[in-house]
Order: structure tokens, then sequence, then C-alpha cells
């Protein structure tokens, strides 16, 4: 397979390199997220047995375009009691690093606005700062719920990081590299197969991370209202919207880079296969959210704790230990090995951990 | 360091996605944990049982149908019932069958949406109620049929009832009964054995068999809590002592069971529909009824075994044309006063739950 990575500096210097990809990615994320809103409504309709938004335009694609409309022109709402300054800078401060992973995103070889060396370490960092903002717009909103919602995100991120990163180690370890493109370079077998538990986990982590069900707790309409966001009205919730789903689009792009082998596939246009790669998984996580009911907070914190982290630490000692005996011979023979060692383990680990029960003496 | 919390007061509702109309639970919460919680009723309170007393006893009927909504055709029998014990009217035997076949019809779609909500107080983003609801149309659809009306049928009369039924109306009812099995096998296999479900419904809420005894709870709820007690059976009214039919019950009494009860009352509401409708006989529809209902001085209580529990209506009668005293025994009203009970100890979604799964219709508690 040619791999020809283009030349850092491609199409010439650095700033045009710099200012063209600003322009594609901040253009391509828009775009995607628009088009993931209104195929999320389209799918979740069908597998609902009802039609979803088809007025606006063939199918109602134009609906988020509708909808993005409507949301510019309403009023934009600022609690009396609420801290005014730090109201209006949350939702700036929860959607600019949402927009910031794109940055180390490979899209094709060659096309990333910047081939870190440590992309993937950016990623983590960055992608934390969103729950910043989340915490802010619950303080400043001075609304119980809003607090309770902020609260829940915290606690949530802080938990579902360790996992997460630990599933990513393991990633790392196979590829011998943190930048995306190396990793994606290194997948000549995509690495969901070597690692079949890592993206378990990581998969898991990350709808937590990013909120979908069966983890959205901290927006579940039927307890807080809409959590963080309740008294948030006009573009300033638009953009939570936006975060909420642009979410969801890095967290399809990370795990197609991650485990799914990034841009590589046969026939098609690589970025193409980046495309398709990321709609599946973003179908993936759809399914999941029109199927499962939501867990309870102590249950979630539980999961994080007692199944995930034991889990992705074994997973890492098995990867280093595998890499250790096996450094030169054909990679496949790890593949049927990983996929059982997965199902033993998670076999084994949920006999002994069950989602308890949560009455607290008072 | 120890850091110094307090708790603190939220109100749930009136208005909130979860309290099935305008309830308002008065929170007190530590961080997540449900300390205290107050109930708060009276915010539907339309004074039902006084305009019913300036109304003949005709004119009561579509006063009913505004009580639990979702189970209008239940409302009006209960009440019916009630008038025909007090002016001791005789009921033609076809006008039993038709109304038994629209009760249990109507428990089948008010446990659809029982169920359905419930789930989505679960957190099941709309799919088990939009898949329960696409049901409950076709039984919407029937009787529409019967009566041209969809949610306030205002169908039975003091007697029989309003009118026969169409023609279309028993291929279409013999055509539901046989796909409705498919479907409820549907749900289970989409919920029975959910791992999430499980985690968040089985053991929560428990409403222990004494409690239930002592407040005089009724349907799904009480039978969830181990009692085998339906006025279906203990005290039959109507025609019911002629079908067969078994009363499920559950065993602890948590969410869970009370979700199962319902399913499986379903299945058993599905039986008596089959036998009825064998067994519908031909005749009159209305027996002979004067437009203006003078019945003697005295009282009655008519009850029925309601989708939501025990429905009662207590007439006084001074032998005029309305009554003068109205008092409905409303079951959702009774099941939440073992509210509080049920959700000390518990978390703010596990209070939505257990609010969910007693399956209450707000026009019902406050009237």
């Amino acid at each position: 397979m040619t791999m020809a990575a283009l030349p850092p500096d491609w199409p010439g210097g650095f700033w045009l390199h710099w200012g063209v990809f600003v322009v594609v990615i901040f253009v391509f994320v828009m775009a995607t997220i628009m088009g993931f809103i209104w195929f999320e409504r389209r799918a979740m309709a069908i597998m609902q047995a009802r039609l979803g938004p088809n007025r606006a335009g063939p199918f109602g694609v134009l609906q988020p375009v509708a909808d993005g409309i409507k949301v510019m022109l309403k009023e934009d709402i600022v609690p009396a009691k609420g801290d005014k300054v730090v109201h209006w800078l949350a939702p700036v401060v929860a959607f600019v690093p949402a927009l910031m992973i794109f940055a180390v995103v490979p899209f094709q070889g060659g096309a990333i606005l910047a081939d870190l060396n440590i992309g993937i370490l950016y990623i983590v960092a960055i992608s934390s700062v969103t729950t910043v903002g989340v915490f802010m717009a619950g303080w400043a909103s001075n609304n119980k719920y809003s607090l309770l919602g902020a609260m829940r995100q915290v606690a949530s991120v802080v938990s579902y990081e360790i996992p997460v990163v630990l599933s990513i180690v393991g990633v790392v370890l196979l590829a011998g590299s943190l930048s995306m493109q190396q990793i994606v370079m290194a997948q000549d077998i995509p690495f969901i197969l070597l690692q079949p538990l890592g993206f378990l986990l990581f998969f898991i982590g990350a709808l937590a991370e990013i909120n979908r069900a069966p983890f959205d707790l901290m927006e579940a309409d039927s307890e807080i209202v809409a959590g963080f966001h309740t008294e948030y009205s006009g573009m300033k919730f638009a953009l939570f919207y936006l975060v909420e789903y642009g979410e969801a689009l890095a967290i399809s792009a990370i795990v197609t880079t991650l485990f799914l082998g990034g841009w590589r596939g046969p026939l098609l246009l690589p970025w193409l296969w980046f495309l398709i790669k990321v709609i599946l998984v973003f179908f993936v996580i759809v399914w999941i959210r029109t199927t499962v009911p939501r867990i309870r907070i102590d249950q979630l914190m539980a999961l994080a704790w007692k199944f995930l982290f034991p889990l992705a630490l074994i997973n890492l000692i098995i990867t280093a230990v595998e890499i250790l005996v096996w450094p030169a011979g054909s990679l496949w023979v790890l593949v049927p090995i990983n996929i059982a060692v997965m199902i033993v383990l998670v076999l084994l680990w949920s006999r002994f951990f069950k989602l308890g029960w949560g009455k607290v003496e008072v | 360091m120890v850091i110094k919390t307090e708790p603190f007061v939220v109100n749930i509702g009136p208005a909130h996605p979860s309290t099935h109309g305008v309830f308002r639970m008065r929170t007190t919460l530590d961080g997540e944990v449900i300390v205290d919680m107050e109930p708060v009723f009276g915010y539907l309170h339309r004074g039902i049982e006084k305009l019913a007393e300036e109304r003949t006893y005709t004119g009561c009927i579509p006063l009913t149908d505004r009580l639990d909504y979702l189970a209008s055709m239940s409302n009006n029998l209960a009440y019916c019932l009630a008038v025909e014990k007090l002016a001791g009217i005789p009921v033609p035997e076809r006008a039993e069958y038709i109304r038994v076949i629209m009760a249990e019809l109507q428990r089948i779609a008010s446990h659809l949406i029982a169920v359905g909500s419930f789930l989505n107080d679960c957190g099941a983003f709309m799919t088990p109620i939009l898949y329960m609801i696409r049901e409950r149309e076709k039984i919407l659809d029937l009787f529409e049929m019967v009566c041209g009306q969809r949610l306030t049928y205002n169908y039975m009369r003091v007697g029989g009832v309003s009118q026969d039924i169409p023609d279309e109306f028993l291929p279409a009812l013999d055509k539901f009964l046989k796909e409705m099995p498919g479907w409820i096998d549907e749900y289970d296999r989409l919920l029975k054995e959910n791992e999430i479900l499980l985690a968040r419904s089985k053991g929560v809420g428990i409403l222990p068999r004494e409690l239930a005894v002592n407040t005089s709870a009724s349907g799904p709820v009480f039978r969830a809590s181990g009692v085998k007690w339906d006025i279906r059976r203990a005290d039959p009214y109507s025609i019911y002592d002629r079908f067969e039919f078994d009363i499920p019950t559950g065993s602890v009494g948590d969410c869970y069971d009370r979700y199962r009860v319902r399913i499986e009352e379903m299945q058993q509401s599905l039986r008596i529909l089959k036998q009825a409708m064998e067994q519908l006989p031909k005749g009159e529809v209305r027996s002979d009824v004067p437009h203006l209902i003078r019945p003697p001085v005295g009282e009655a209580y008519g009850h029925i075994e309601a989708p939501k529990g025990e429905l009662g209506f207590y007439l006084v009668s001074d032998n005029s044309i309305a009554p003068y005293r109205f008092h409905v025994r409303a079951p959702t009203l009774i099941n939440l006063t073992a509210l509080r009970d049920m959700m000390v100890g518990w978390k703010v979604a596990d209070l939505i739950i257990i609010f969910g799964s007693i399956d209450i219709c707000m026009g019902e508690v406050d009237r």
C-alpha cells in the first residue's frame, strides 16, 4: 500500500498550510456536525418507528440549517442572579477544545494541521478542558438542576479519564509513537483486532466522557430537566449543542484513527475511508442511544472504578508482555489470543461485578 | 479537612419533564441522595366532584372521562355501575360483554403508556414509549370505530352503552388479538433481561407488603407487593365471574415487579378479550332508561379494577336528577401516599423511576 506521507510543509509554506487547514477543519467540523445532527435524528426516527424531520429540504436535510437560523434569532436569556461573565464565557470554553482536537486528526496521509509527535497526549489534555466550560455553565446559571448536572459531569469525566488513557497506552505501545499519523501507519492490522479489550474499554469510557447514552447523566432530561444548559437559550445554547455533537465527532475520529486504521483501506480514496469509518462509529453511538436506558450516578462511578479501571490495567500489562516476548513475529498470531483474552476477562469480571443497589440510610 | 455540606431543597415539578403532568415534589437532597420528600398536590384541581353535583346522572359521564384520561372507558364503567346500583337499573347481556371488551382494551392501552413512560423515566430515549404508542394507536382505532373518539370516549351509558359496535369492529379486534402477543414478546425481548434496566429497577423503591396493605394501595402497585387482590376476582362486577384469567403478582414490590405485573396483566387481558369475543351474544345494548334518572334516596358505591387500581364512585341520591354527593376514590392518589417511604434514601434518578413506576395520571389525582 502506498503510504507516502506528504511533506509536512505541504502544499507550500508553513502559513499557507496553516491557513488552508484551519479553514478546512472548521468547515469540515461544522458541515459534519450539521450532517450528524440530521443523521442522528433520521436514524433514531427509523429505529423508533417514526419519520423524523422530513419537511425542510429533501429528506429533511436542511433541518439543522433551519434550527440554526431559529436558534440565532432567539432571545438570549441570562438568569437574573446568575454570574453573567461566566455564563457568557462557559459555552466558548466548552466549544473551543472540541474544535481544537481536530488539529491533530489525520484525514489522510499528511492531511493534518499539525502532526504533533505527542498527538494523542494533546487530545487527552485538550478534551478535558470542555469539562471546565460545562462546570462554569452549571455554576453560573444559579440553578440547582444545572449544578447537579455539572457536578455529575465533573465526577464522571474525572473517573473515566483514567481507563480511557490506560486503554490508549496499549495502542501507543503497539504503535511505538504518540503521533496520530504514526499510529495510523503502524496499523497494518487494525488495532481493534490487536486491542479488542482496549477498544471496548476506550469506547465505553469515551461514551461516558462525551455524555452520550447510556451515560448521559449530566443532561438527563427525565431527571434534571436539561442539566447544565437548562438556563441557556439562543446561540449560547446552540454552542453547547455543537459541543455535544463536536465531541461525538471527535470521539468517532479518534476511534477511527486509533483502532480502525484511520484513512487506510482498499480501493476508495483515503479521506473517503476516513469519513466512512467516522460515520460508522457515530452510527454505533446513535444505535446505543436508542437502545439502552440510562444508568445511575453511583453505578456510573462503580463501572469506571470497579470494571473499566482494573480491566484497563490488565490490558496494559498483557499488551506490554506480548510486545516484550513477541517483538519480531507476525502480529496476526496475537489477534486470536487477544480476542480470547478479552472474552475471558469480560465474562470473569461480569461475574464479580454487578451494577449494585444504591440505597443510603438517612 | 472536613468540608461542611448541607442538604438543599429542590422543587421537582410542578413543571418538570417527568412528573406526568403537574405534580410537585418538594425534595430535600444531600448531594444526590434524597433525605426527605413532600408531595404537593392540587395543581390540576378542576372541581370535578362539585361540578358533577350540578349535573344530571347522564351528564356526569363526560366528566368521568376527564378523570384518568388514559383510561376513560374504565371510568365510564365504574360510574355507570355505581348509578345502576343506586337506581337498580338492569343491563342487557350484550352490553355487559361490550363493556368488558372495552374495559380490557382500555387496560392494555393504559398499561402500554404506563410501561412506556416508566422506561422513558429510566432514560431509554423515547424508543420504548414510541413502540408502545404504536400499539396503543391500534386500540384507539378500535375505540374510534365504536364511538368516534380517541381519548375521551363518553361511550357507556347508565343501563348499557351508547350504541352497538359496528360490523367491522369484531374482525379488527380479532386481528388485534392475533398481533398483540407478538408485540408483547418483542417488548420482553428488548427489556426483560436488559442489564441496565435490571440494575436500575430491581430492588429500587420497594413497597413492602404490610405498608401496601396499610396505605390501601391497589392495582398493579399493590399486586407487585405480592398481594393477590383484584376486584375482578375479589368482588366480581359486571360479568367477570364468567371469564378465566390469572392474577399476576410480584414478589418484592420493587419497580421491576411493577413493570412485570403490568406486562403480564396485558397478557391476561388478551385472554379475557378472546373469551368475551367468542361468547358475545346478540341483542339489545341498552335497557329502557328514562332520560332524567331519579334514583331513590340512598347511597351506592360502585368500584372496578381500573388499570391503575381500585376506581370507585360513591354516590348519594336525594331523589333529584343530580347526585347529592359525588365522590371519586382515585387509585393513583391513594397509591401516591406511600411515595415518601419508597423514595427516602434513594437518589434523584431513582425518585423519577419510582414515581414513574406507580403510573399516575394527574387528572385523576387532583380531579
